[in-house]
């Protein structure tokens, strides 16, 4: 076998080497079984009773969107119901069944591929869109199919696999958590993906935008993932494996010394505090935040609450999950982000209408307004957690101040509420922003006013800034977070915050490059929010540093025009200030 | 036993997408009759919704429509119909 060398995007840093398993869509992980002939009947009879298992499903939930919609409502599942009874699903998957013998799961996941697969080519975007139709119907069924536990999960993985995948979504992640995973590779995404954040927060390499990975890797090839220049290596030949074990053994010997910073202040030469807490999607990531010295949380993602799941999470859930982690974290202060979903974020149980630009449609802030049914359940249990624990809370996508105060409308209305009902919660709570649309920006002297901190998002700041799809690989090196907007528009939401003297933190992928998060102290804030696995390179380079040579550098590179001379001058001087990085 | 085959074409100016093939699936089951619906050379099974969606047929569409049974002329007097209204129509 020929060695292979991909290159693409490195994600996540760190090397890993395992064995390739491609995951060839994301929705469902069905593996395929074959069953002996005799087992076919008894297969067939199976995939029946799922069909009348999810057909009682559907009538119920027709009967109940009856009562609480009206009718018209109800009928758009009489679709489901037809295609549950559609003579060439059944003949088809049937035949699968008996004549390819495959388990029934498998037969039906692959004649819904097929259905979809032919549905997403059609020209017509009415008949297009019914591909998510088919997807919701599938769900339904292979949830009687398949033992829920085992739908999205990857156990029957080897336990050294680099993932291949065209994408990862975010429901992923929690599939994935617990697993064993040593690497991911995918063909789409850049720096900011699902895929970086997922790898991160794990711990292990990523490599990203290699257009054709999962065409070009096959099941069980053996792969090495070098996430620090972005390659990977396909059946590597002996010396590269012998050139990769030196490489990996260096690195674990640095990573171990990086240690020994794990309960020193982030502080510069000359005594410049800077705080450096951890991004969590969730709550058993704190285990790792701790581990490399977080000093909190500075942003909770509360959308995995919502993931892999059919219905919504109720109030009293949420707030068993917030108060296990505000205590998990306590006496340092977790930051929780209300709910975030529109943009490249979806849940099955509410069906947010598909915009044709999602990332500029109803996400965060403005589908909580629309929704206040959602947004109170989650505001009553934050509320509710907030005696346990240091708990902060703060709303994502504002973009201009009318947000804010509908959003803190909803907020009293909630604590009124709790009064009435005698339930204790933390009155002086603080009410954050996030800052990550430029009109917040603009309008950062007016928000800082009714806001108890700031929080600059800058993924999806810089995005909006540059107009720049954060997912849309072709456009990936226009995705330039040195660039002189961004850094303009950092600086004035930092001078409008402390103009009203609150503090001001920034949680984004931008924090974890040490290039970057050197111009970000320079540039005067108060705290950066990373992934755990980041904080103590940061924290190295912050003790090497005279806080007075950053703030000159940082004034020199604002004087720059263009990113990259932002990022090789800023490069060049941290290279020369901290040597041993 | 009667067999009939005409040529329909598609009226409907946003197409046979999931509402309309869910009516039309719903329309054929009532009749004692068996449906093939064609687009040139792809033929589907008028009584399968996934069927008629992966016909792809947009406004203008000619489709060939065979019916065969007991019930056929009364049937294909109810598709003809069926093809030449517009989505609002049909969900009245």
């Amino acid at each position: 076998m020929n060695e292979l060398v991909l290159k693409g995007v490195p994600a996540a840093g760190g090397i890993a080497s395992g064995e390739a398993f491609i995951l060839d869509n994301q929705e469902f992980i069905v593996p395929q079984r074959i069953i002996s002939a005799h087992e076919a009947d008894s297969e067939v009879a199976r995939f029946e009773e799922a069909i009348e298992q999810t057909r009682r499903e559907i009538r119920s939930l027709q009967k109940k969107i009856t009562q609480d919609m009206g009718i018209q409502h109800a009928q758009i599942l009489d679709a489901h119901l037809l295609v549950l009874d559609d003579p060439m699903l059944r003949e088809q998957v049937t035949r699968g069944i008996q004549h390819d013998k495959n388990a029934a799961e498998y037969a039906f996941i692959k004649v819904m591929k097929s259905y979809v697969k032919t549905l997403s080519q059609i020209q017509d975007e009415y008949l297009r869109e019914r591909t998510s139709d088919v997807n919701d119907i599938a769900k339904r069924v292979l949830k009687h199919l398949m033992d829920e536990s085992k739908w999205h999960d990857l156990d029957n993985l080897h336990s050294d696999s680099a993932v291949v995948a065209h994408d990862l979504s975010p429901s992923d992640a929690v599939s994935m958590f617990n697993t064993r995973i040593m690497a991911f590779v995918t063909d789409i995404g850049g720096r900011t993906s699902h895929t970086a954040i997922i790898a991160k927060s794990l711990g292990v390499p990523a490599v990203v935008g290699l257009k054709d990975a999962t065409l070009r890797i096959t099941n069980g090839d053996h792969l090495i993932v070098d996430g620090n220049k972005g390659l990977v290596i396909v059946n590597p030949t002996v010396p590269t494996q012998e050139l990769y074990a030196k490489e990996q053994s260096k690195i674990n010997a640095s990573l171990a010394k990086l240690g020994d910073l794990k309960e020193l202040p982030a502080q510069t030469i000359d005594g410049k505090r800077v705080f450096i807490l951890a991004n969590l999607e969730l709550s058993s990531e704190i285990k790792n935040a701790r581990k490399f010295g977080a000093e909190g949380v500075g942003l909770y993602r509360t959308e995995f609450l919502y993931m892999n799941r059919l219905d919504l999470p109720s109030e009293e859930e949420q707030y068993q999950a917030y108060k296990q982690v505000a205590e998990a974290v306590a006496p340092l202060p977790l930051t929780i982000r209300t709910l975030d979903l529109g943009g490249d974020k979806f849940i099955s149980s509410v069906q947010i209408p598909k915009d044709m630009s999602p990332f500029l449609g109803v996400r965060a802030i403005r589908f909580c307004l629309e929704r206040p049914d959602i947004f109170k359940t989650q505001l009553r249990a934050i509320l509710r957690a907030s005696v346990h624990g240091r708990i902060q809370m703060m709303y994502p996508m504002i973009s201009g101040i009318g947000e804010l105060r509908r959003a803190n409308a909803i907020l009293n209305d909630v604590r009124r509420s709790l009064r009435d009902e005698h339930i204790v919660f933390d009155e002086q709570m603080k009410i954050g922003v996030m800052i990550e649309v430029p009109s917040a920006v603009m309008t950062a002297d007016m928000l800082a006013k009714e806001a108890g901190f700031f929080s600059i998002g800058t993924n999806d700041l810089i995005q909006y800034t540059l107009a720049v799809d954060r997912v849309n690989e072709k456009i990936a090196h226009l995705y330039e977070p040195a660039h002189p907007a961004v850094l303009r528009m950092i600086q004035r939401t930092i001078d409008a915050g402390h103009n009203e003297g609150i503090h001001v933190g920034l949680c984004g992928e931008m924090a974890s490059d040490p290039v970057l998060a050197f111009l970000l102290l320079g540039l005067g804030l108060d705290e950066l929010s990373m992934s755990p696995s980041s904080i103590l390179t940061v924290k190295k380079m912050v003790r090497g540093l005279r806080f007075s040579d950053v703030v000159r550098v940082t004034q020199e590179a604002m004087g720059l025009s263009t990113g990259q001379e932002v990022e090789e001058y800023v490069s060049a001087q941290l290279r020369r200030l901290v040597p041993n990085l | 036993m009667s067999r009939i085959e005409k040529q329909l074409i598609v009226a409907n100016k946003k197409g046979l997408h999931a509402r309309p093939a869910a009516l039309f699936v719903q329309l054929a089951d009532k009749f004692d009759v068996s449906v093939t619906i064609a687009k040139g050379e792809e033929r589907v099974n008028g009584k399968s919704i996934m069927g008629l969606l992966m016909l792809g047929a947009q406004y203008q569409t000619p489709l060939t429509v065979i019916v065969d049974g007991n019930e056929a002329q009364a049937a294909m007097a109810e598709f003809e119909a069926f093809f030449s209204k517009q989505e609002e129509e049909l969900i009245k």
